[in-house]
């Protein structure tokens, strides 16, 4: 039987968790069929036939389905379910809102987070916030999962030409829940356990003050800002910003620590960072056994070179 | 209006969970337990609600072995009513919870069900949900807001990029995100009243459930380390890796 | 945010001075403040606390009479900040319930066999023949076991007694009656900023008053403390002695494993003045536990008891069991070593001081628990037949003396007494042949008693005596850095809180003790609580990472200007010890 992803998308726009989840469900090994599930949203349909290795993309799109409200999506899910062994959608929160209501609904189990295939019906996924990994077998006919992207390489975008096969869904218009709306965040700079890149400084820094330095840095890159939790403790920035065990647990794309000399604390709340840059000036630092990159420099030298080589 | 909330018991956030030497499991023997973080801001919001004249009564419900009416007597020193706990010889899965969970509602009728987003211990994030589809019922999942008006429930979502805000019939299941608001401690006084407060036991068999097994744990292992990468010389051999090697940037 | 010269000079400035003995609680506070009346309040959910509430509840449904007793734990549970190594006697369980072992107490390693080995370098050691070990390091009888496990079925069995037990608030006050004697405690207050302001979350400590209290906080209580000045207890007393114990749980390699084997020694690689012990001990499930105690009289100002206890364990005694384990647990804790010659007054009106809170280890033993246990329970059969005849509370207990007096635990404490001094006098081996001949010859009746006045905190000499001590690196396999062993204990400290490690003036680390003593707090707290950064150029900065700290105790009671009051954190914060 084949297996059915749930795209992510706005119905203008593919999300690229899509393409990670398209990885995670080509290792499951069967025919990939894709829901692109909403209202307008034909443009993201047509992103997702070129998604290559796909053999079907189903394009549902129905008033009801504005917002892709779990309540007015799962219904449609289910009633595809029965041609399907597996159903899969990124981690995401519109997947983690979705997908347990399809389960409970089919009466089924759902798998959260997975981060590796071993089978067709044995997955492994992180508990106990990522410092255990279980491996699962799941028993049930039809097997329910969400994918962690981070632990899938993303599909190919482009170079493919599926097939786009629309069915007729006629969703209930009730408004038991109704979309009120919606922020965007918009903050200068993304909030820390979210941001896709992370600037974060430690008691190297010295001074409060010395944050400027990482925040432009930061700013020219998207980033967030945090810190260690010395840099918190002496006073430097407020303790919002602290990453570690105490503070926020972060797994951006990019971290960079910037005079922090990596205490055991800190690295529990950043080690799931995909990669880690270490810039320090101790090259003892224990920080330099966890990072990807490791410079040994002064970081007031350092950090402004970075910034303008960027 | 009656408010039910869901309690679990799990490993307190502050202890480090340890993998058994056997990969059978992770080792809780003696470990502290708490109430699920999530579950904490579950019940203070049905406080507050409470406390503003917007509900008369909290029913604090737990689901496991015994040792789970401790954190339905933490409920209740917080400000639940009484509590319901549905023993178990295990902590059933989510779907299975879910499942007894939607008896405790038929039979008790709450208006408004708030549930933790997820517990720490499984990382599931699923049983409101499950609930809701059970019930039939609309579902705010990830509240970072919430607001009683006009019989319907407003719930601020935290959802990837940024907030959706959703109106909701009810009766309706909210989940509990960790910005919704911060929990009070209890106090020593009411820690003494919870114990006289109303506390029922029931079985799964009584709820006409018959909790089964959907998946298997075949192995648990502590997470791989990470190990160190290479050190690069210059600022422009940094720049080069990123780019061009880790593509990040 | 701008940075004070002085880490802790910006805490120092958010609080006004600590004035330790008389508790500053604003009148306000005091008004919004709840009160709470109990027969017996105990401070502390230790052996010593929980045995006397078991005792006071059997005396009561012996005697068919209400009891209301209360015991604060300002741990998150009962046993979350116990540490003990620990071989158990269980001479004072065999008296407070008889049928401990059908009612499930955790003890089930007894002791198989005693070694005694003396290390005489990084890779030599003898081992003492059995004849040559005093009489009170055999353990014959005893259990190898965790305390926090037998504390925290200790608990179970107070709780089924009627006692009520709060872990999670610490009481952070002593309450007085008008004449003068011991009200009651209070409970600190929650919620509350760094700054000292009101959290949305705030909630008042509550006033817990009591015909009795008693205090069971363990070694060197921030309570017991102020009692001690306020009623002038230790005005007959030896100045009290402490050691420092560090102490890991490791699983180890099964075939290496020899259930109740127990092991003691001495000697490397504390060197010079320096002295203390370590212990091996095998318990259940292939684990096994190991420490040091490191005697906190200690002179060299550069010495890290925890970097003596790291490299310890790769001398080839220790490493045979340990190699190719892993380490699941760590943790440290000061203990009152003092003995018989150090017992303050345990008795003041309105309340007593029991356990290690008054210092009724017995060091010849390396023991306390069953005499922490005895004290409590001899504390609540004075406190039970005071409140039968009558009493409304607040006298001072005379009778207690008596009682003591009379007890086996006055007669093994005072057999003891010249254990220490001896130690300290005669150092490891010459003392070690005084103990010998004085605790397996004359069984400590020999009528002379070594006295040690000096205490341990100025002991310290200056950092210019001495060469700095070159600690090998860890190996990351048998010995570990500092930060990833408090990691371990999961120690946590709610954040924005106001420091409860206060410095009387702010100013002492980096004035004084800095060029005097390269400040020893770096290395004499086990957890990293206390750094000095900076350099001669920017000047220094002492900080102080109140949120590592394992409430050990060993600032408070080391610090050469006794600067460094440990006050009790927000109720729930400290370690959570699985296991220890």
């Amino acid at each position: 039987m084949a297996i059915l992803i749930i795209a992510e998308h706005d119905d203008r726009t593919l999300k690229s968790a899509t393409l990670n989840a398209v990885t995670a469900a080509a290792q499951i090994g069967a025919e990939l069929h894709l829901l692109v599930a909403g209202r307008d949203c034909r443009a993201a349909a047509g992103q997702a036939a070129r998604i290559p290795g796909l053999a079907k993309v189903l394009l549902a799109d129905d008033a009801s389905l504005a917002q892709q409200l779990a309540e007015k999506v799962s219904p449609l899910v289910v009633e595809l379910a029965k041609d399907y062994s597996h159903i899969v959608a990124p981690a995401t929160t519109s997947g983690k809102n979705l997908l347990p209501r399809v389960a409970a609904l089919l009466g089924v189990a759902q798998l959260s987070e997975v981060i590796g295939v071993e089978s067709t019906d044995t997955f492994r996924r992180p508990i106990y916030a990522g410092n255990a990994i279980a491996t699962v077998q799941s028993l049930d006919s039809v097997k329910v999962l969400t994918v962690r992207g981070s632990a899938f390489e993303p599909a190919p975008a482009e170079g493919g030409g599926t097939p786009i096969e629309s069915i007729h869904f006629a969703g209930d218009a009730g408004d038991s829940a109704r979309f009120v709306g919606e922020q965007v965040a918009v903050s200068e700079r993304p909030e820390l356990s979210s941001a896709r890149i992370v600037v974060s400084g430690g008691r190297g820094l010295g001074s409060g003050e010395s944050f400027a330095l990482l925040e432009r840095l930061a700013d020219k890159l998207g980033a967030a800002v945090g810190a260690s939790r010395a840099a918190v403790d002496a006073g430097f920035v407020p303790n919002d910003r602290q990453v570690g065990q105490t503070g926020k647990i972060v797994a951006p794309d990019l971290y960079i620590a910037v005079g922090i000399s990596g205490a055991i604390q800190h690295l529990a709340g950043m080690k799931e960072s995909k990669v880690i840059v270490a810039i320090n000036k101790d090259e003892e630092a224990p920080i330099f056994q966890v990072a990807d990159y490791g410079l040994v420099a002064d970081l007031f030298e350092a950090i402004p070179e970075l910034e303008r080589k960027l | 209006m009656k408010i039910l909330v869901t309690v679990k018991r799990v490993i307190d956030y502050n202890v480090k969970v340890r993998v058994k030497p056997d990969h059978s499991d992770v080792d809780l023997a003696n470990v502290k337990m708490a109430m699920n973080p999530f579950c904490e801001i579950a019940v203070e919001e049905a406080v507050r609600l409470k406390e503003a004249g917007l509900a008369t009564e909290i029913l604090a419900v737990s689901v496991g072995p015994k040792a789970c009416q401790e954190q339905i007597r933490t409920a209740l020193a917080l400000g639940a009513d009484r509590g319901i706990h549905i023993e178990t010889e295990d902590f059933p899965e989510s779907l299975e919870v879910a499942r007894l969970l939607a008896k405790v509602v038929e039979a008790e009728r709450p208006e408004l069900i708030i549930t933790g987003k997820q517990s720490i211990d499984s990382d599931n994030n699923q049983t409101g949900q499950m609930l809701a589809a059970l019930l039939d019922l609309p579902q705010g999942t990830f509240a970072s807001a919430l607001k009683l008006a006009d019989g319907r429930v407003e719930v601020t979502r935290e959802i990837d990029g940024g907030l959706q805000t959703l109106s909701l019939s009810l009766p309706a299941v909210v989940t509990t995100d960790l910005r919704l608001n911060e929990p009070r401690y209890a106090s020593l006084p009411n820690i003494m009243k919870a114990k006289k407060k109303p506390l029922e036991v029931r079985t799964p068999a009584e709820l006409g459930v018959q909790p089964r097994a959907h998946t298997r744990l075949l192995k648990v292992e502590a997470p791989a380390e990470r190990k160190g990468g290479i050190k690069v010389a210059s600022i422009d051999e940094l720049v080069e890796k990123l780019k061009n090697e880790a593509k990040v940037i | 945010m701008p940075v004070g010269i002085l880490g802790g000079l910006r805490r120092g400035s958010a609080n006004p001075p600590y004035d330790y003995d008389n508790n500053k609680v604003f009148e306000e506070d005091r008004a919004m403040r709840e009160s709470m009346e109990f027969d017996v309040v105990i401070v502390g959910a230790g052996p010593a606390g929980l045995s006397a509430a078991c005792r006071l509840m059997q005396l009561a449904a012996e005697q068919e009479r209400a009891l209301e007793v209360c015991v604060v734990e300002k741990g998150s549970e009962v046993g979350a900040h116990i540490l003990s190594g620990a071989v158990i006697e269980p001479r004072a369980l065999d008296e407070l319930f008889p049928d401990w072992k059908e009612r499930g107490a955790p003890l089930n390693t007894p002791v198989s066999e005693d070694r005694l080995y003396l290390l005489k370098s990084a890779g030599q050691a003898i081992r003492l023949p059995d004849p040559l070990v005093p009489k009170t390091l055999h353990n014959q009888g005893n259990y190898v076991a965790s305390l926090g496990n037998l504390v925290r079925w200790l608990g179970e069995q107070a709780e089924q007694l009627g006692v009520q037990i709060f872990p999670g608030f610490a009481a952070a006050e002593v309450l007085y009656r008008e004449d003068g004697s011991v009200k009651g405690v209070a409970t600190g207050d929650m919620g509350v900023a760094a700054d000292g302001s009101r959290k949305d979350s705030f909630e008042p400590g509550i006033e817990l008053h009591a015909k009795y209290t008693l205090f069971a906080e363990g070694c060197r209580g921030h309570l017991g403390q102020q009692l001690r000045r306020r009623f002038e207890l230790e005005r007959n007393a030896d100045p009290q002695h402490y050691g420092l114990g560090i102490k890991e749980l490791w699983d180890i390699d099964s075939a290496r494993h020899q259930p109740g084997l127990v092991i003691h020694g001495s000697g490397w690689p504390l060197q010079g003045d320096a002295s203390g012990g370590f212990f091996l001990y095998h318990a259940e499930n292939n684990q096994v536990v190991v420490g040091l105690i490191v005697d906190l009289n200690y002179v060299n100002p550069w010495l890290s008891p925890f970097d003596e206890f790291q490299r310890m364990k790769h001398h080839p005694v220790l490493k045979h069991y340990l190699e190719g384990g892993k380490r699941v647990s760590y943790g440290a804790r000061a203990i009152a070593k003092g003995g018989f010659n150090a017992l303050p007054e345990m008795v003041f009106p309105g309340g007593l001081l029991i356990g290690c809170e008054a210092g009724t280890l017995n060091f010849a033993k390396i023991k306390g628990t069953h005499t922490a246990m005895k004290s409590g329970m001899l504390a609540a059969e004075t406190v039970f037949e005071a409140l039968v005849d009558g009493d409304e509370g607040g006298r001072a207990l005379e009778a207690f003396d008596e009682r003591f007096r009379a007890s086996w635990l006055y007669e093994e404490l005072y057999r003891s007494r010249n254990f220490g001094p001896a130690l300290h006098r005669f150092g490891a081996l010459g003392g070690g042949a005084f103990n010998f001949l004085e605790q397996s010859l004359f069984s400590g009746q020999l009528p002379i008693t070594l006295r040690d006045r000096d205490e341990d905190h100025a002991r310290l000499r200056p950092a210019a005596d001495f060469s700095s001590i070159a600690y090998p690196k860890p190996d990351g396999l048998l010995s570990f850095d500092k930060l990833s062993s408090v990691f371990l204990s999961n120690t946590n400290h709610a954040e924005n809180q106001p420091c409860h490690l206060v410095l009387k003036d702010a100013e002492v680390p980096v004035a004084s003790n800095l060029p005097c003593y390269a400040e020893p707090a770096q290395r004499y707290c086990p957890a990293g609580v206390y750094e000095v950064s900076g350099d001669e150029r920017e000047g220094w900065r002492f900080q102080v990472n109140a949120q590592n700290c394992l409430h050990c105790k060993t600032c408070d009671i080391k610090d050469p200007a006794q600067n460094i009051v440990w006050t009790t954190p927000e109720g729930g914060g400290g370690p959570n010890y699985p296991n220890m």
